[in-house]
């Protein structure tokens, strides 16, 4: 099903949560909103599954006007960051709970709901969980069965907030491709909330990048990656340098005040100036750290480190050391007006 | 002693039960035992007789069948205001949430006096119910309003923080399951609140049972009708019938004591289907 926002705004006393929102979701795609805390992307994912309501701004589910249906209503599937299980109630109630509070007529029968319960279950793979508690669970598994929750009602739209943002490194990683697969069985249109851009961009079909109440960029994962949209999403996804005009100019050619942008692994070192618009720095750290290296550099006359990442491979044939006058030059980047930096180191 | 106890890594086990055992030895069990001692002068014969005279049982019964309906009313009005204090927020909810521990502070006797007064047939109160005939001072009536008055804070106050701690989220998640209203308090609030009300009810019960300062200025005080166990024990007292007060204190003890433990039994065995 697919999902049209229009022109959506909320405020909050005198904060804009969101600030007139426009986002079309594609029936079947695994969406991502990513931003830092406080962006709005929870507020926006609330008002889709009707537990917020907007100030003003429309919102279709597969064309229709969904703003005066409930929550309860409107058959999406929500999985909350602290899981929200039924404490008192087995793996199996809280699973069950789904198809227990539909109305007579709909209410499937005893048998059919243990089946369907235990299908959820083997889908988790947590059936031999079934008569635990969920105090009694670890965290990946309490999400696991929230996911299998939601999912008994047979959601059109399934909402994740934040789902993996309790539960430390490993288990998320492992649950991140699973929940990926899952969609690929399933193929129900979701849309999940995160401000973790490796998990964003490694999941998700489109991610939609937040500030502020506005969507500053959509995109694929590459595309939010590659090619920024906007100083804010450069800095939020993956590192970058900031080179000014006032310190040096070449980089950002004709604009007058500008600033350049340059992705780390995107910088090339050489011992000789490659060219005359190349910048004589000198190596301060080198630090191998796995399958790259990081190189710190500071530039003649700065006290601003530039970071850079060489490969390995790249790193062998001419290495560098702490202390080294070296001369670097970006093989990419881009400008943007400087006024735009000032904004964003308010942020 | 290893056996007894596994190994901690709390330090002062020994100390702190001690401790314990003494305070509890002190406070409740000496004047306990004492109680049971001074009964049991009267042998089983007369412990018996005195328990089923007709006055004493008539007395009991008005003293447990008024507690139970005071407790009773405060664990379905007590939750009402426990919810309403923890789920909405409204000016002047501070001095709400104040009022209800007023009846904690209040001398027993003043709560008695100001009730009668009130629901008194000509009282403000208890003009309107006499207009419809009914009485509520001086009668069985007037010991249930009392008593709701002195027990309502506990029901209030156990339930509270338990309501505080069900977060909205799991409300949430029960709406968008597509649970009702009902749904979302029977199946999911309810069972998670009813442990600690049944403790609030158990506490109210408890209190009510005990109660003597403000029930006997709005009960009446008519044998077989309107007099409460705790005053025939001090009625005997009075009359330096020191067994007979003590095997009346000894019976009501027992009941409540039963009445007690089976709540207790009821909330253990809840909160073994429950989280742990």
């Amino acid at each position: 099903m697919s999902i049209t926002i229009e022109n959506l705004n909320k405020q909050f006393g005198n904060y804009k949560a969101l600030d007139n929102i426009n986002l079309e979701v594609n029936s079947g795609e695994l969406l991502a909103l990513l931003g830092p805390s406080g962006c709005g992307k929870t507020s926006l994912l609330r008002i889709i599954g009707g537990l917020d309501v907007a100030d003003s701004g429309k919102l279709l589910f597969h064309g229709k006007d969904v703003e005066q249906r409930d929550a309860r209503e409107r058959n999406v599937g929500f999985v909350f960051q602290h899981y929200a299980l039924f404490r008192h109630m087995t793996v199996f109630e809280n699973v069950a709970f789904g198809l227990r509070v539909k109305q007579k007529k709909q209410r499937p029968k005893e048998a059919e709901i243990k089946r369907s319960v235990h299908e959820l279950l083997s889908l988790v793979q947590l059936d031999w969980l079934a008569d635990r508690y969920p105090a009694q669970l670890s965290g990946g598994q309490r999400q696991r069965i929230a996911l299998a929750r939601a999912l008994a009602v047979e959601p059109k739209i399934l909402l994740l907030d934040e789902p993996f943002g309790a539960l430390d490194a490993q288990v998320r990683k492992e649950l991140r491709r699973w929940l990926r697969r899952l969609h690929d069985e399933l193929h129900i249109t979701s849309i999940f909330v995160t401000h973790d851009q490796e998990e964003a961009l490694e999941v998700a079909d489109r991610v939609v990048v937040m500030n502020k109440g506005v969507i500053e960029q959509i995109g694929t994962p590459d595309e939010v990656y590659a090619a920024p949209a906007t100083p804010f999403v450069y800095q939020f996804i993956g590192n970058v340098n900031l080179f000014h005009s006032r310190e040096h100019a070449p980089w950002t050619q004709q604009h007058g005040d500008a600033v350049a942008y340059v992705r780390p692994h995107d910088i090339d070192i050489s011992h000789k100036p490659q060219d005359n618009t190349a910048l004589q720095v000198e190596v301060k750290l080198v630090r191998a750290i796995g399958s790259v290296v990081r190189v710190e550099v500071v530039a003649d006359g700065s006290s601003e480190f530039i970071e850079i990442e060489l490969s390995r491979e790249r790193f062998d044939t001419a290495p560098l050391s702490a202390g080294d006058k070296v001369f670097i030059r970006p093989r990419q980047y881009r400008v943007f007006e400087s006024g735009v930096k000032d904004e964003l180191s308010a942020a | 002693m290893s056996q007894f106890r596994a190994l901690s890594v709390l330090p002062g086990f020994n100390l702190a039960l001690g401790f314990t055992l003494l305070y509890l030895s002190l406070i409740v069990l000496i004047p306990l035992s004492a109680l049971f001692v001074k009964s049991a002068t009267l042998g089983l014969g007369g412990f018996w007789h005195v328990v089923t005279g007709d006055r004493v049982l008539a007395s009991l019964r008005v003293t447990f069948f008024t507690s139970f309906v005071a407790a009773v009313i405060n664990a379905f009005f007590g939750l009402i205001v426990a919810w309403v204090l923890v789920r909405y927020t409204f000016p002047g909810k501070r001095i709400v949430d104040a009022l209800v521990d007023l009846p904690f502070a209040l001398p027993t006797a003043v709560a008695g006096i100001t009730l009668a007064t009130l629901y008194a047939p000509n009282g403000w109160l208890g003009q309107y119910f006499a207009a419809h005939d009914i009485k509520v001072a001086y009668t069985p009536l007037g010991i249930v309003v009392v008593l709701t008055f002195i027990g309502l804070p506990f029901v209030v106050r156990t339930v509270q923080p338990v309501l505080a701690d069900v977060e909205a989220e799991v409300e949430e998640a029960a709406a968008s399951l597509g649970a009702g209203r009902l749904d979302v308090f029977r199946r999911v609030i309810f069972p998670a609140i009813y442990p600690a009300l049944l403790t609030g009810f158990a506490l109210a019960f408890a209190r009510a049972i005990g109660e003597y300062g403000s029930v006997i200025f709005i009960a009446g005080n008519m044998p077989y009708i309107s007099e409460i166990a705790p005053l025939l024990i001090v009625a005997k007292l009075e009359q330096y019938d020191y067994a007979g007060a003590t095997t009346i204190a000894v019976a009501m003890l027992l009941i409540s004591f039963v009445l007690l433990l089976s709540i207790n039994a009821l909330q253990w065995w809840s909160s073994r289907r429950g989280n742990r």
